[in-house]
């Protein structure tokens, strides 16, 4: 089937919400090994895509295939999701999440783990209820890379955060990368700094793609950078 | 080595040749040496590994490096070739500036008296050598 060609295969992908947010007819076919953006502003379905992608959402109309499959339990065991919502417990220690998290999933990698840790400047004993904002997105994205997953969404891991942490984060995404088996999507409304991460972006608009390439091909069209045409196209 | 300022409104892959081109025609870099991995080079210079991928695949299109095997990539070895590539970047360059200037509506003696006195008042910058 065409859709094992790809890491992310979609077709007329739709999820209709009582509230703002959702999603119409989005085609999608994203290459294996590729890191693409999904940009767009507050509110234009980036979230909502990505938890169809996750299989946490199930679509309305369309087709969906990720790694392949339709989602199910198999995908989802090789998609590591980063929810832009804060989902720690925060009466939990760092190590009791780590455990927790690490018993929930086969690809877990301790090693990989405690180096993202104290690269992340984190320890075992810090308490979540006294991490800033910044330590808890970093812990997160120590979560999602930690794992050895085939498919790495990371909704907004950057909305919020000092310069720093910023940094951290595409530092650490930029070096975990395995591109010869993982494939990664990357939302964000902040597009500046990760620019240079993209492969191919995807400009999301009220639901509906509105620009979809290659990030290469884009500026050589449009002679801007993503972040210049981005602002260009939601001005 | 190189400059890792890059220009978010080009192409990003041919930016990174032509910074591999300008370290070679410089001296920086010499036919054989070996360029760093792919993964290093996206670390340092904080772009996706598949754009430097990119950029070494084109380069061994068109003869610039050759990659062994188990070994890494490597500039090619050969006669002239960072001499042939820089007449082929100057040539560029100047052919360029030639015709910005004849649109400007400059002659031909007033490019060439306008070069001749700026060529002494002009610097480069300082290129960085962060990756050497």
């Amino acid at each position: 089937m065409e859709s094992t060609n790809y890491a992310v295969y979609s077709k007329g992908l739709t999820k209709r919400y009582p509230g703002a947010d959702a999603i119409r007819g989005i085609d999608l076919m994203i290459g294996h090994g590729e890191i693409w953006g999904l940009l767009g502003p507050n509110g234009s379905g980036k979230s909502t895509l990505l938890k169809c992608i996750a299989g946490l959402l199930k679509p309305d109309r369309g087709q969906i295939h990720v790694l392949g499959q339709a989602p199910n339990r198999t995908t989802k065991g090789k998609v590591a999701f980063l929810p832009e919502i804060d989902y720690l417990y925060r009466w939990m220690k760092i190590g009791d999440i780590l455990q927790f998290v690490s018993a929930m999933y086969h690809d877990w990698q301790w090693d990989r783990a405690e180096e993202l840790l104290k690269f992340m400047n984190l320890t075992h004993d810090q308490a979540i209820s006294s991490l800033s904002k910044g330590m808890r997105a970093r812990l997160k994205l120590v979560i999602a890379m930690a794992r050895d997953a085939e498919l790495v969404l990371l909704d907004e891991p950057l909305s919020g955060l000092d310069p720093s942490s910023r940094g951290r984060i595409i530092d650490v995404i930029l070096k975990e990368f395995k591109a010869e088996h993982q494939t990664m999507i990357l939302s964000t409304h902040e597009v500046g700094e990760t620019e240079s991460l993209f492969d191919s972006v995807i400009f999301l608009e009220k639901g509906k793609v509105k620009l979809i390439d290659t990030a290469d091909t884009l500026r050589q069209q449009h002679n801007l950078s993503i972040n210049d045409l981005f602002r260009e196209v939601y001005q | 080595m190189f400059n890792t300022q890059f220009d978010n409104s080009q192409p990003i892959y041919l930016q990174v040749i032509n910074e591999i081109k300008k370290a070679l025609v410089r001296g920086d870099l010499s036919p054989g040496d070996k360029l760093p991995s792919q993964r290093d080079l996206a670390t340092l210079l904080k772009i996706n590994p598949n754009t430097i991928q990119r950029a070494y695949r084109d380069m061994e299109l068109i003869g610039i490096v050759e990659t062994l095997r188990g070994q890494g990539t490597f500039l090619k070895q050969g006669d002239n070739v960072v001499e042939t590539m820089r007449n082929e970047m100057v040539s560029c360059l100047v052919e360029e500036f030639i015709l910005q200037m004849k649109s400007l509506g400059c002659d031909d003696e007033g490019i060439v008296s306008v070069v001749s006195t700026k060529v002494t008042e002009v610097h480069a910058p300082k290129q960085s050598s962060k990756l050497k």
